[in-house]
């Protein structure tokens, strides 16, 4: 299998706290890969540094064997790595409907056919697919800021998928989100990462959620990479569990 | 306004229109300065609303686009220029400083976005007053001409009036279409998050430009039309007052609601002839008219609608869920 992302000892300090040290790892095709580790451990610094919302101070990342270090997030969005966030991000006056066509719409044609051409293009069609994929059909015209968190949640991530991402980073997408929901949720994305062959890395604190849904698990710690293996290995890695799993 | 039904709309805004059209035609001359002042306004305010009510960006530099557009169409014309080139060139002008302008939005946001287009404003006024061998300086520019169009003289009040009306028509319809594009969507992006517009492949940066660039713009076809309207242009009434009182016709209007403007602009314009009967105090009542408005609802006028509205809405939601619990109930 061969990587879809390569990162190379990324570097990101603030001050002189180093947030993420020296971080260097490969995410294959279509795999699931979870990232764990204790608070403030740098997991979403790492991400924040991997799509360009932050500088990194140092290091490398290559999407398919291109350098895209410093490229810009609406750049990197557009050569298909897509992200949800930890805390809510959706737009809280725009329709659920509203939301989705939004982030699909920067996909197709270029800013003069935005403009001038028509202005749906199928759009409304992927929105209301990716609305049943997500069972949110009954909240479709509602206001997206009247959702509840877990709604929110899977509205966000249904965002991260309307570009038809190759790549997505998910960043704790399970907190706050009730049991029956998270199952939900856990079986969208599987059917998304074997359907449309999508590849995900997962921050996330559930170990259940991590261990049942991941082929791999990369653990950090004080801003390095502890462990990088099978959810069975990872698990019994003294090291690991020392500075995270606990006794 | 999605509460109406569409054919209730439709004749709505057609009995508007034909209202605009006719009535005006018994007005006397002073009547029709204030309703061609109304349009006038109307297109500018509509400006700020997509920068300011639509993209989230803070400007109170609106008031200096109008001038830079009235002193374009003034200098043009008093040289033979036709009007329609003057306003070619005003929108020209006023977008291209209106994207310099957007610069400092990339950086700075809010409040500290307002001082930035402040200091721009004065700045503009400043040139206006103190380059007079291009602006006429505090004598300003004066027997601006009105155009012909189709051959048709529009010195008098009523066909000038019809100018400024078919200006905001067309305005109005350029500025419907747009906010209904993806660019509208990306906008409202803007203002509502724009971290999460950047993930998704939103480019905020060039929206950003884009959203103050249109909107000084249609500042500059305000000021074009302003330039022949009155006929005579001294730097005052583009010092910085304009630029709040437009900022006002867009809050009280109702930011971000396409037809926030048209309403905004009618009570700065109107309202202060209509409490005119008033005598001295009309000034103090049109101001404490604005401020209980915008205690009633921050939102403004078009806010008040669009509560009341979302309730019913809300209402006629819950209603429908209360039919369904209740047949389930009976299934089961």
């Amino acid at each position: 299998m061969s990587a879809v992302l390569e990162v190379t000892d990324i570097k990101k300090s603030f001050g002189g706290i180093h947030a993420v040290n020296g971080v260097s790892f490969d995410v294959r095709e279509g795999e699931i890969l979870g990232l764990i580790g204790p608070n403030g451990c740098g997991k979403s610094t790492l991400f924040n540094c991997i799509l360009g919302q932050l500088t990194p101070s140092g290091g490398e990342v290559k999407l398919d064997g291109q350098v895209v270090t410093g490229l810009r997030p609406s750049e990197l969005n557009k050569l298909g790595v897509s992200r949800t966030f930890q805390l809510l991000q959706v737009f809280p006056k725009l329709s659920v409907r509203e939301n989705l066509i939004l982030a699909g719409q920067e996909h197709q044609g270029n800013m003069a056919s935005r403009l001038v051409g028509r202005s749906d293009a199928g759009l409304t069609e992927a929105a209301n697919q990716m609305i049943g994929f997500f069972k949110l059909d009954h909240l479709a015209d509602e206001p997206a800021g009247g959702l509840s968190y877990g709604q929110q949640k899977l509205l966000d991530a249904a965002m991260a998928f309307m570009g038809g991402p190759r790549l997505v980073l998910l960043d704790e997408p399970a907190g706050g989100v009730n049991p029956s929901m998270l199952a939900d949720l856990k079986e969208r994305l599987v059917a998304i990462n074997r359907e449309k062959d999508a590849t995900f890395v997962v921050i996330e604190h559930n170990m259940e959620f991590v261990m049942s849904l991941c082929s791999r698990v990369m653990v950090m710690a004080e801003g390095k990479v502890l462990a990088m293996g099978r959810p069975d290995e990872v698990r019994k890695n003294p090291a690991v569990i020392e500075a995270y799993l606990g006794h | 306004m999605s509460g109406f039904a569409k054919p209730l709309k439709i004749a709505l805004g057609l009995a508007v229109i034909a209202a605009l059209i006719v009535v005006p035609m018994n007005f006397n001359r002073y009547g029709l300065f204030i309703l061609s002042q109304w349009a006038v306004m109307s297109i500018a305010a509509m400006g700020l609303n997509l920068t300011l009510g639509y993209a989230g960006q803070v400007s109170l530099a609106q008031g200096a686009f109008v001038g830079i557009g009235a002193y374009a169409a003034a200098i043009m014309t008093t040289h033979g220029w036709p009007l329609p080139a003057a306003i070619l060139v005003a929108i020209v002008l006023s977008f291209a400083v209106g994207w310099v302008l957007g610069y400092p939005a990339l950086r700075v946001q809010h409040h500290y976005l307002a001082f930035v287009t402040l200091a721009f404003s004065t700045l503009a006024f400043l040139v206006f007053r103190n380059e007079s061998w291009l602006t006429g300086g505090i004598y300003g520019i004066s027997n601006i001409p009105r155009p012909h169009i189709f051959g048709l003289a529009t010195n008098r009040p009523l066909p000038f009036y019809y100018v400024c009306l078919g200006s905001l028509a067309i305005v109005s319809l350029a500025v419907w279409w747009l906010i209904r594009s993806p660019w509208g969507r990306a906008f409202m992006a803007l203002r509502e998050n724009p971290l999460r517009a950047q993930s998704l492949g939103v480019d905020t940066r060039r929206y950003t430009l884009m959203a103050f660039a249109i909107g000084s713009a249609l500042g500059g076809v305000a000021g074009a039309l302003y330039a022949p309207l009155t006929q005579y242009i001294d730097p005052v009434p583009f010092n910085l007052s304009l630029s709040l009182d437009l900022l006002m016709m867009v809050i009280v209007g109702g930011a971000g609601f396409y037809f926030g403007p048209f309403l905004g602009a009618m009570i700065a314009v109107l309202l202060p002839e209509w409490l005119r009967f008033t005598e001295g105090y009309y000034l103090m009542l049109y101001a404490v008219a604005v401020m209980l408005l915008l205690i009633w609802s921050p939102t403004g006028i078009l806010g008040i609608l669009d509560r009341y509205l979302a309730e019913r809405r809300t209402k006629a939601a819950s209603a429908l869920r209360a039919v369904a619990k209740s047949r389930l109930e009976t299934v089961q």
